[in-house]
């Protein structure tokens, strides 16, 4: 990426490895990431609600 | 029978009626006053811009929706508000202005014993020149723009796909922008749409915004709890745009908009441009310009707006600096002090002050996302307000009784970064509460163990079991009223 050569802006943030990018789309995890990620937005709308 | 009228049909006002109509419809009205006919489900616009999914898919026919509740609907807009009635008497009314064609132009007062505001945003492109789908660049904030935006995108892969190359600039049209999370989203779908086009090597992406850092969204960005580190979200956008190849350019007012060209200022005062062949750039909202008179027909609008004409309610209003924000300046009924049966809900409530901190170039011009009111909060505030009517009017509630203080809720949100079943990713996001409260919790202003942000394929699940969801929800079929907001 042009933006990523030494001392351009996209240098400096961390960006994912290959292994972190599998993982992103592995249906097994995402179908547990699914299952992890609607608890905790079911926490958030349960503080929510008064 | 009290009449209880409602204007505006988006998220807010959609649920507001929904709920008005289940909690008092046996024994009291219900008017809905909107200029659309369709209730669009603006967060799946995203994927019409870039020829995802169909008009269709993201909109709902609302007559046919009110007919079977038994919701009066009334597709106008409304014009002003007489809470102290006018030279007939002392019924509170509205005056609206018919937009459906048989009736185009038409006006008409409308009583009401409680008004519901929720009138949502007036796109307002006239504040930066050259600016909007009539000028030079594209949008994304309504079912319409979003169609254009994506024959446009189409148009630009055609091209690069002949070997031409192609500038995107994505962001904001102006300093007091908010609504970033649309256009970040947007983004990453244009990216996206490229790869899997096989054209992603002819575009420069730039994303263009008037937030201080990455990822602040109007919110001031949020701290997450994420590899063994409390990280600031400006961390992962950063990291998310050098991943996709995007140049970004921030604390950035838009001045102009040329054919193809973007003018901006940065709060160092400094003026730039970016050469474009498509820009796709939001605008700033204001209130849609409603009037107020009183009884006498003497104009009292500042008694009910801000400036910006956002409805004044129970917030804390007192202009004071950003270090003596409170979670408690934030409204929490929504009601109008001057009038008791008056409501603002969604972005058409002032909030007291931004969320994030305001800033100012060197020239004097404002540069900082305002608050964000979209989306979760919109319902929430809707239902509160109608619940806090309900119990007025049948259980002698003498105040409102219901409360959804932004700095009190949370909020989940989901912002794509391209769409597909097995290869679509997007963010989920929750944030607690949306307003920092630095109170009850003095070092990030917010409950670290319910904001938490993660990017993945189950996140684009979640988005689209969102759309069909909240879709189903708006065509109120069985058991819609179980579905939180």
């Amino acid at each position: 990426m042009e933006n990523r050569k030494p001392y351009q802006q996209g240098y400096f943030p961390p960006v994912p490895t290959a292994t972190t990018r599998f993982w992103r789309t592995n249906l097994l995890w995402q179908a547990w990431r699914l299952l992890r990620i609607n608890m905790k937005m079911v926490r958030v709308i349960r503080a929510s609600h008064h | 029978m009290a009449r209880v009228v409602i204007l505006g049909a988006g998220v807010a006002g959609h649920t507001a009626a929904s709920f008005a109509q289940l909690w008092l419809g046996k024994n009291h009205e219900v008017v809905v006053v909107s200029p659309n006919s369709k209730y669009n489900w603006i967060p799946s616009n995203i994927w019409v811009g870039v020829g995802r999914m169909a008009v269709e898919q993201v909109v709902v026919e609302l007559a046919p929706i009110y007919r079977k509740a038994g919701i009066d609907f009334r597709q106008a807009r409304a014009v002003s508000i007489h809470p102290e009635g006018g030279a007939q008497g002392g019924q509170p009314y509205v005056t609206v202005e018919y937009t459906e064609a048989a009736r185009s132009g038409e006006r008409e007062e409308v009583a009401y014993d409680y008004l519901v505001n929720a009138t949502g945003p007036k796109l307002n492109f006239g504040a930066t020149e050259g600016l909007g789908p009539e000028k030079n660049s594209l949008s994304v904030c309504t079912y319409g723009h979003a169609a254009a935006a994506a024959t446009a995108f189409e148009e630009s892969i055609q091209r690069m796909a002949r070997g031409e190359h192609q500038n995107f600039v994505i962001g904001t049209g102006h300093g007091l922008c908010t609504c970033q999370g649309a256009a970040f989203e947007y983004l990453f779908n244009i990216e996206h749409e490229l790869k899997r086009r096989g054209v992603r090597d002819k575009a420069t992406l730039h994303w263009l915004s008037n937030e201080y850092e990455a990822g602040d969204f109007g919110m001031g960005g949020m701290h997450l709890k994420r590899g063994g580190y409390i990280t600031h979200s400006k961390v992962f956008t950063e990291s998310l745009l050098a991943e996709r190849g995007v140049n970004w350019h921030l604390r950035a007012h838009t001045t102009a908009v040329e054919p193809t060209k973007v003018h901006y200022e940065t709060l160092d005062g400094e003026n730039h441009e970016l050469d474009f062949d498509f820009a796709m750039l939001i605008p700033p909202f204001a209130g849609v310009g409603l009037k107020a008179y009183d009884r006498k027909g003497g104009e009292i609008t500042e008694r009910l707006f801000n400036p910006a004409g956002f409805m004044w309610v129970d917030g804390a209003y007192q202009a004071k600096p950003y270090e003596e924000w409170k979670a408690a300046d934030w409204p929490r009924t929504y009601q109008n002090p001057h009038y008791p049966n008056l409501f603002a809900a969604g972005i058409a409530f002032a909030p007291p002050h931004p969320v994030s901190k305001p800033m100012k170039s060197v020239n004097g011009t404002p540069i900082f996302p305002t608050p964000p009111r979209t989306g979760m909060p919109s319902a929430m505030i809707g239902k509160a307000v109608v619940a806090s009517i309900r119990d007025m009017l049948t259980r002698g509630a003498t105040a409102a009784t219901h409360t959804a203080s932004m700095a009190e809720m949370g909020a989940a949100c989901v912002a794509s970064a391209g769409a597909g079943l097995f290869t679509g990713t997007a963010a989920s996001m929750t944030v607690f509460p949306i307003v920092p409260d630095f109170e009850k919790y003095p070092e990030y202003g917010r409950d670290l163990n319910l904001t938490f942000g993660e990017l993945g394929l189950a996140g684009h699940w979640i988005k689209y079991i969102l759309h069909v969801m909240f879709l189903y929800k708006a065509r109120q079929r069985f058991g819609w009223s179980m579905i939180p907001e």
